[in-house]
């Protein structure tokens, strides 16, 4: 029988400050055994269970993309009692990584659509690892136009700057990179918050459209209507949940909505499937 | 079907023989009331227990398991490798389970025994426990076990089912590993089966006509979890819970649990234990917003998941087996077999007021 519970022994091998007020940072992982890299496959939308012994396990999305190989990454927020010892880690440690869990975004689903991608803040994670994946020569001419939204408070707030910036550069993926505000001069991108630009830039639907939202509820609840406007409908959503979580595996019992489970049966949702249930998350 | 009789007068040498195989356990008088608990050698189960306090549920499942173990020392080599620590396979033996608490053990197993993923350390237990039940003759007042999907002689999740006939034991075999733990005991004297089992019938119709308690479930599967959800009486139900959890810690069927990790001196230690979706921390984000926040919504939380969810998400009835537990121990009265008749009973008054929900987030 395998053991659910025991992480994968990882070495932290890179650990970078990702965005100017410090207060996530990005960490690169690489197994210890080769091996356990082969048991780690993964799927863009799928998170891991962060795991320091004596201190806890925190599950966070997979950042990194599964075209990328030899390592594994995650961005991540100072908030509790992990995360805090976590960004206190130096590159060299030995701790665990526990996963992959839960499922991902629907990427057959997906073949031959348009796809229009629409983050907020630090929850840009799994959709660097969708947009890794899908810009990728061996994936590309699965999609057809691919539309980023993502927004932050301010320029340095952004996550990924650099990949962002090249993505803006390339012809085969429409970004429309926005920021709350900001008093640089040079900031040659949008202004405004998400559900605004969203509403402006974001392409109108047709069957043939689905958009990926990830990001902080307020933004979650203004996104909705100006898609419902672009004539989305409840199963062109595709939304990712967060719940709080210990086992990651649907045992424990605290992230549910009604029957669904955020760790196992999610974390991705259309908003068709969230519509049925209870609004607890 | 083979049913052996058991004199009382060769019960206890019987018990002791098994102990030689097996490691027991059985209902205890602690203080004024009954636990489950393991059985040293000089201790027998006592079979005149009409409930056990907190649940056998133990046996599988205990309050406190260390799950995994490593060094914290960093001079080590495998210093924050973590790996489970040993674990105890012989077999064992619950003597004297009521029939719905072994129910309740089908039940959990269906969360720690799925299709992706198998709780090793439950499993492992429940693989090596044979599970010896005793018939209920006299039910409590609080017992609804009947209308539960479960009752005073039933069978389900029992390897051997005794029956108390004054001077001797029917057992019943229900299984191979029921067959071999009989057989380790000594019990091998055969009655006839028809006859025996003729009195086993009589003896179970009488019982289940002493229970005086039910509960209605019928309609709960056609209504919609949002209709459920809405009804206007979760506040009055939710009004006077102070969010104790005892209901969830005598529960046989409550699963939930917590983990947490503890340093030691040089070892770090994960353990989990159990735990309760009624305090508002179960839930509660790291970034502070909690989605069962109120009271109310952990309340509804319990009993829809028990009463609905569970039936949505396994097609295998409510996540109750009756036992009573939870009413008689609830410190405000607070009586799922009143919620589960007020659910079953509840027509919303306008169709179009549950899940009226388009494209907006609330």
């Amino acid at each position: 029988m395998e053991n659910p519970y025991i992480p994968y022994p990882v070495r932290i091998d890179e650990i970078e400050i990702a965005t100017e007020d410090k207060s996530l940072k990005t960490f690169k992982f690489v197994f210890l055994n080769k091996e356990d890299e082969e048991k780690f496959s993964y799927q863009a939308g799928q998170f891991a269970e962060l795991s320091i012994p004596g201190v806890g396990e925190i599950p966070i999305g997979i950042a990194s993309s599964p075209v990328e190989k030899g390592f594994v990454k995650f961005t991540v927020f100072r908030a509790g009692v992990v995360t805090t010892h976590l960004h206190n880690m130096k590159v060299g440690d030995i701790m665990g990584i526990r996963g992959p869990l839960g499922n991902w975004y629907p990427w057959d689903k997906l073949e031959n659509k348009n796809v229009v991608i629409i983050g907020g803040g630090f929850a840009f994670t799994t959709l660097r690892s969708s947009i890794i994946y899908m810009l990728d020569p061996a994936n590309r001419k699965k999609f057809k136009n691919i539309d980023v939204v993502y927004g932050a408070r301010s320029p340095g707030m952004l996550l990924y700057r650099d990949e962002l910036f090249e993505w803006e550069s390339r012809d085969d993926i429409n970004m429309h990179i926005t920021v709350d505000g900001t008093d640089d001069p040079d900031w040659k991108y949008n202004k405004g918050f998400v559900p605004t630009i969203v509403e402006q830039k974001a392409p109108q639907a047709d069957a043939d459209t689905y958009a990926i939202i990830c990001g902080p509820p307020i933004m979650i609840k203004f996104t909705m209507p100006a898609l419902v406007k672009l004539g989305y409908k409840e199963n062109q959503i595709i939304m990712s949940l967060e719940n709080r979580m210990k086992c990651g595996i649907g045992m424990c019992g605290r992230c549910n909505i009604g029957k669904e489970l955020v760790c196992k049966d999610g974390p991705v949702f259309t908003l068709e499937e969230l519509n049925k249930t209870p609004k607890e998350y | 079907m083979e049913i052996i009789k058991i004199k009382k007068s060769d019960w206890a040498g019987g018990i002791d023989k098994s102990r030689k195989t097996y490691h027991l356990f059985g209902p205890v008088k602690h203080k004024n009331h009954h636990i489950f608990r393991q059985l040293e050698n000089n201790i027998y189960p006592d079979m005149e227990y009409m409930s056990s306090v907190l649940s056998p549920k133990s046996v599988l499942f205990p309050q406190s398991q260390k799950i995994l173990v490593t060094s914290a020392d960093a001079s080590g080599k495998a210093c924050h490798i973590f790996t489970p620590p040993e674990q105890d396979h012989t077999p064992r033996a619950v003597i004297g389970i009521r029939p719905c608490d072994a129910k309740a053990v089908q039940l959990v197993k269906l969360n720690f025994d799925t299709k992706e993923y198998q709780d090793p350390y439950w499993c492992s237990a429940f693989e090596a426990t044979t599970f010896v039940g005793l018939a209920v003759n006299t039910p409590s007042v609080l017992d609804f076990s009947t209308s539960a999907g479960s009752g005073p002689f039933a069978q389900e999740g029992l390897d051997v089912l005794l029956v108390d006939c004054k001077d001797h034991y029917l057992a019943k075999i229900l299984s191979q590993k029921g067959k071999e733990f009989l057989n380790t005991a000594g019990f091998n004297e055969k009655e006839d089966p028809k006859a025996a089992d003729q009195v086993i019938q009589q003896m179970k119709i009488s019982a289940e006509k002493a229970i005086c308690s039910v509960i209605q479930t019928q309609h709960l599967k056609k209504k919609t979890v949002l209709e459920l959800y809405e009804a206007p009486f979760w506040e009055d139900i939710a009004f006077s819970c102070i969010s104790c959890g005892t209901c969830a810690y005598v529960c046989p069927t409550c699963w939930c649990f917590d983990i947490q990790d503890e340093t030691q001196g040089k070892t770090a230690v994960r353990f989990r234990n159990w735990d309760t979706c009624m305090p508002a921390l179960f839930t509660r984000h790291s970034s502070g917003h909690n989605p069962r926040g109120e009271k109310i919504q952990r309340v509804r939380q319990r009993f829809m998941h028990k009463l609905k969810y569970f039936d949505d998400k396994y097609d295998q009835g409510i996540m109750c087996i009756g036992c009573g537990r939870c009413v008689e121990k609830c410190p405000v009265n607070i009586d799922i077999r009143d919620i589960c008749n007020l659910m079953n009973a509840y027509k919303p008054e306008k169709e179009s007021d549950a899940g009226e929900i388009k494209g907006e987030i609330k």
